[in-house]
């Protein structure tokens, strides 16, 4: 799948924002008053930031709307009126704890669940579609929830919490490459299914039907960049989970190591979210000879 | 509404015969002529005339060489639009309502002006049946040609789809797959019709004929025992001057 710029800022700064606010929203750490402020303000940020990242690649942002209307059937509207209902709830809560120096616990859970909701729509809009295998598995979800939640924790200053946390978001991260890569050949979609041509014999691609690219050919069978994928994973293993862990783990860890530890953690996401899309093959490349 | 539904009175689609498409991609044009100057954005080009050309299609051609154990190898011309699928994931994911199937025939299709352009429905077809048109920033797909087939301003022969009505081999079939008497039916049940990639769950409309089975290289020709070369090796006098001439 085509890695757009815009889609990976978005994900990665939401998730992290997201995550933020479920420590927020359940009270770690019990800010009030200007520190809360802060907080806050980075956590709305990243959210909102990667939701206006997210509206960059719509053909026609203006429509936006109408996404809200189709939450029964559709995850993407879902993401849309849990981001929106996390972001109204969570600015509630936000503004008692600033302005009034209250937390109002209840309030506090709710954005909270709203804001793991969020989350966990936006992972299914990927792991839903059969049409790309690599995705297309328990541990997409998985994946996407708990970097959110490492990320958060990272943000949030809760450094026990983090540490399990990027411990077990590091080891799915691993489950979803290992099973990812078997993932297309386990879906058993193949170039013989596709044209349905196999009976006869060995099928093989011999003409495109264009001379030229096409849409589907630039949005779904990216395929630049593969070649580095091995060394793109240690790189985004090293810098979003090993480093960042390493860097908490030690004793009396000042502040300045700690931000060393966040910025880390979002450059390897970052990197991790690229591979998610660069790696991820759809099978209509099928019938354009991909896996031939 | 991205809810599909549970039945549909019928079930409009094509049948397309792999044994006999030449590959002339005439339905491709009949379809992008049509299909520009008529429902919804047209379906437009980028760098048409330069180096680098592209441009939305709602139906392409494949190619696709099968090589069977023994005997040569065959060549099959592969057309390719919205299969109009029964379960079409492409529907159930848009966030708009935008993506709809219509109760009354089945057909799917993209109300542009509800279309946000997020293209997360051409992410779920397996078949690459939908594309965004890069000009008017809306998703595009075949809409089995529902301003012809229902047109009463045009001729009734004209009544079908574009690349139906065009197509000089009588590869495509147009009807009601829903009915089990109509005449696509029938075909299909004769030919062995089949879907693609039926394990996706998509429950294609379309059905694929497959190519016949081809002759082999050994019965091709029953004159062939008489057409031997008389003689490998020149005798008499044509001998004498082969000889000759290696000679010279
Ligand atoms: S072929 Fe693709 S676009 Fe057409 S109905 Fe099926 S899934 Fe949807
Ligand atoms: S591109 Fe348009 S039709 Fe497709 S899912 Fe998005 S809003 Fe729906
Ligand atoms: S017009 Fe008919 S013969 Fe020509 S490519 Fe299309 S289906 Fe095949």
């Amino acid at each position: 799948m085509h890695p757009a710029p815009s889609v990976i800022l978005f994900t990665t700064l939401s998730g992290l924002g997201f995550g933020l606010m479920i420590f927020l929203g359940l009270g770690f750490p019990p800010v009030t008053g200007w520190v809360a402020f802060w907080f806050f303000a980075f956590a709305f940020g990243l959210s909102v930031g990667g939701l206006l990242a997210s509206t960059f690649h719509l053909g026609h942002p203006e429509r936006a709307l109408k996404a809200f209307s189709q939450w029964r059937t559709s995850w993407l509207s879902r993401e849309a009126i849990a981001a929106v209902a996390a972001l109204v709830v969570m600015g509630i809560y936000a503004v008692g704890a600033v302005f009034m120096g209250t937390r109002i616990t209840a309030l506090g859970w709710i954005s909270a669940a709203l804001s793991l909701a969020t989350v966990i729509t936006t992972a299914m809009i990927y792991a839903q579609l059969k049409s790309v295998p690599r995705w297309n598995q328990i541990a997409t979800p998985l994946h996407l929830v708990s970097v959110s939640l490492a990320g958060g924790a990272l943000l949030a200053g809760q450094i026990s919490a983090a540490q399990v946390l990027l411990l077990v978001a590091g080891v799915i991260q691993i489950g979803h490459w290992w099973v990812g890569d078997t993932r297309f050949a386990e879906a058993g979609q193949s170039i013989a299914s596709a044209t349905g041509l196999g009976r006869p014999g060995h099928v093989r691609a011999f003409e495109a039907p264009h001379t030229g690219t096409n849409y589907l050919l630039r949005e779904m069978v990216h395929v630049v960049g593969r070649k580095h994928a091995r060394r793109l994973r240690r790189i985004a293993f090293v810098s979003g989970y090993a480093l960042p862990l390493c860097l908490i783990l030690i004793p009396g860890a000042a502040h300045g190591l700690g931000g060393l530890a966040v910025v880390s953690h979002v450059v390897g996401i970052a990197v991790s979210r690229w591979l998610f899309f660069a790696q991820a093959e759809h099978v209509v490349g099928l019938y354009y000879g991909a896996r031939g | 509404m991205t809810s599909l539904p549970t039945h549909t009175d019928r079930k409009l689609g094509l049948v397309i015969d792999l044994d006999t498409c030449v590959g002339c991609h005439a339905c491709v044009i009949a379809c992008k002529g049509w299909n520009t100057e008529h429902y919804g954005a047209p379906l437009s080009d980028q760098d048409a005339y330069g180096a680098a050309p592209s441009g939305t299609f709602l139906n392409r051609v494949h190619s696709y060489e099968i090589t069977p154990e023994a005997g040569p190898a065959q060549l099959v011309h592969f057309p390719k639009s919205c299969l109009h699928c029964e379960d079409a994931p492409c529907v159930t994911v848009c966030p708009t309502g935008a993506s709809y199937k219509r109760v009354e025939d089945g057909i799917v299709l993209v109300n542009e002006a509800d279309c946000i352009g997020c293209g997360l429905c051409a992410w779920a077809c397996p078949y690459g049946a939908r594309e965004m048109d890069l000009t008017a920033r809306v998703m595009k797909k075949c809409t089995l040609c529902i301003d012809r087939i229902y047109n009463e301003n045009l001729p009734e022969q004209d009544r079908m789809p574009a690349c139906v009505r065009t197509c000089p081999s009588g590869a495509r079939h147009f009807g009601d797959l829903g009915d089990p008497d109509s005449d696509v039916s029938q075909l299909v049940a004769s030919r062995g019709g089949f879907d693609l990639m039926p394990d996706l769950g998509t429950r294609p409309v379309n059905k694929y004929l497959p190519p016949r089975p081809k002759d082999q290289w050994d019965d091709t020709d029953i004159l062939a025992p008489f057409l031997e070369p008389v003689a490998q090796t020149p005798q008499g006098f044509l001998g004498w001057l082969d000889r000759a001439l290696e000679r010279l």
